[in-house]
């Protein structure tokens, strides 16, 4: 199958904490990945890894073919044009309205005329359904639909690769639906590759073709999303299930209650 | 003892990082400004913000502070029949010293806190990552304009605070303590030289305003992206910018007295 990214060996670490450990992720083609994990497992990381915006201590990024790592400012640019990124907070500029910040992209790349951009824009609004939302500023929208607005912004170039951080976390149901019908849709529609990472486990299992589990540095699970239920391993469970004790502890590592409290006491 | 000698080398180096970053910022600012033709919007946008929105703030005190050096010195030179040389007084005072100086404070407490807050609330929300992924460098798109705008800004407002200031001393003067305007006026054009005081008083703010905005677009685009990241950065753009501009006032005085 032809891979849009490829992931090898990756190793990073931040203030001497390592994050991966030696990490293979492949990302097909015209397909939706989810990349799963706790909090903290350095899920936004890896996208920040494959946006170049973060450099590995070892191993390797390859996107459409190149080294994301080996290229030049210019040609590290020129690949992220091909690439959107949804980020958490949906990060849209707060001096510009939502027509604006859609025609951002295309105003810094583009020599399109006003009334091209106005066409373009409008039709990227159309779909993610916020066409008359335009002259709103992103302190008048609601969590859902600043991330909608941010979707439309992501698309304005036509990537090839659209990179979703933590989309439905802090979202009602309705807007959940709205967003993972979006990101389906947008995903066949326009012959997108998606990278979803979320820990919102059922929800995204719903539209992912494929699943990657990352705890502790390392994958603890992949498959398509119908298998990865089925595998055996008690961290992937618990993590899937949501249990509130396992592999993972609910305790923080501590010294044993008892001794905590005869210390206290000075017995 | 190996401790203590650890804990020093440790901030030794993370001082010096910190002004390589510094200098790294302020090199990649200035060596790639913004393109004509969607950069300069961006710059007369940033005078506007920097420079336009401070005039209230650097007249209101400049005229308060040419009316107190007035009414200060009108009551020591009178003691010395030299009150005809109020106006040289005022003059030289705010144009060599006092313009340049509380106007980059101002500058630093009004524009400086808002660009750092600005700059690392577009940290904290992600704008300046979301416009990496758009492929948009932020340094030329977001520092540079706010970094050319500063340094246009502050020596424009250096001039409106002189101006506004010796108004104010004429007002005090002239006005209310009654001495001759026509004295007032000439006295004062015979003693200020326009290269000595006027211009070294301009070369100052030159200084002071690419210091100031420096040190807050540093710290604006280096602070922790949350919520007690940015107000610490604000804080410390105050003071570093405060404290770089009374240093510098003297290096620079001492260089135009001592003609270096």
């Amino acid at each position: 199958m032809d891979n849009l990214v490829e992931i090898n060996h990756l190793h990073f670490s931040r203030n001497d904490r390592p994050i991966f450990r030696g990490v293979d992720i492949v990302i097909p083609r015209g397909k939706i990945t989810a990349i799963m994990g706790p909090s903290g497992s350095g899920k936004t990381t890896l996208l920040q890894l494959i946006g170049g915006q973060l450099t590995p201590s070892k191993g390797q990024v390859i996107a459409a073919g190149k080294n994301v790592h080996n290229l030049s400012n210019n040609e590290l640019y020129t690949l992220r044009k091909r690439m959107g990124m949804l980020f958490q907070s949906g990060g849209l500029f707060s001096h510009l309205d939502v027509f604006e910040n859609v025609a951002f992209p295309l105003r810094e790349h583009t020599n399109l005329s006003d009334e091209m951009i106005r066409s373009l824009v409008l039709l990227k609004l159309q779909m993610v359904g916020l066409r008359g939302a335009r002259h709103l500023m992103p302190s008048e929208l609601s969590g859902g639909m600043s991330r909608r607005v941010a979707l439309a912004r992501a698309i304005a170039l036509d990537p090839d690769l659209i990179m979703y951080d933590e989309p439905l976390s802090g979202q009602d149901p309705i807007t959940m639906g709205v967003l993972l019908k979006l990101m389906r849709t947008l995903n066949d529609a326009l012959g997108l590759t998606t990278i979803v990472v979320s820990h919102d486990v059922q929800e995204i299992l719903t539209i992912a073709d494929h699943v990657y589990v990352i705890a502790e540095g390392k994958l603890i699970g992949k498959g398509s999303a119908n298998l990865i239920n089925e595998d055996g391993s008690p961290q992937l469970q618990q993590f899937l299930n949501g249990w509130p004790d396992g592999p993972v502890p609910f305790h923080y590592k501590a010294v044993s209650l008892e001794q905590d409290i005869l210390e206290r006491s000075g017995l | 003892m190996i401790a203590q000698v650890t804990t020093l080398g440790r901030l030794g180096i993370k001082l010096l990082r910190d002004y390589g970053k510094a200098g790294i910022l302020l090199f990649s600012a200035i060596c790639y400004p913004p393109n004509i033709r969607k950069g300069l919007p961006l710059v007369f946008q940033q005078i506007y913000a920097e420079g336009v929105l401070s005039l209230l703030i650097i007249m209101v005190s400049g005229l308060f502070i040419g009316m107190v050096v007035a009414l200060q010195g009108y009551h020591t030179l009178v003691k010395f029949g030299a009150s005809q040389q109020l106006g040289p007084l005022v003059a030289l005072s705010v144009v060599r010293e006092l313009g340049p100086v509380v106007t980059a404070l101002l500058f630093a407490g009004r524009a400086g806190s808002a660009l750092t807050a600005e700059i690392g609330l577009m940290k904290a929300t992600e704008q300046l990552s979301s416009m990496e992924m758009m492929a948009v460098d932020p340094i030329r798109r977001v520092i540079s304009p706010r970094l050319w705008g500063g340094f246009i800004s502050m020596p424009i407002l250096t001039i409106i605070f002189n101006t506004v200031a010796i108004y104010g001393a004429y007002l005090v003067g002239v006005k209310w303590l009654g001495l001759d305007a026509g004295a007032f006026w000439s006295n004062t054009q015979s003693s200020v030289d326009f290269q000595e005081d006027i211009l070294k008083g301009i070369y100052k703010s030159i200084v002071f305003g690419l210091v100031v905005t420096w040190i807050a677009l540093y710290q604006g685009y280096h602070s922790m992206p949350t919520s007690a990241g940015i107000s610490n950065a604000t804080t410390r753009t105050v003071v570093y910018a405060s404290l770089s501009i009374l240093g510098l006032d003297f290096v620079l005085t001492a260089m135009m007295i001592g003609g270096w």
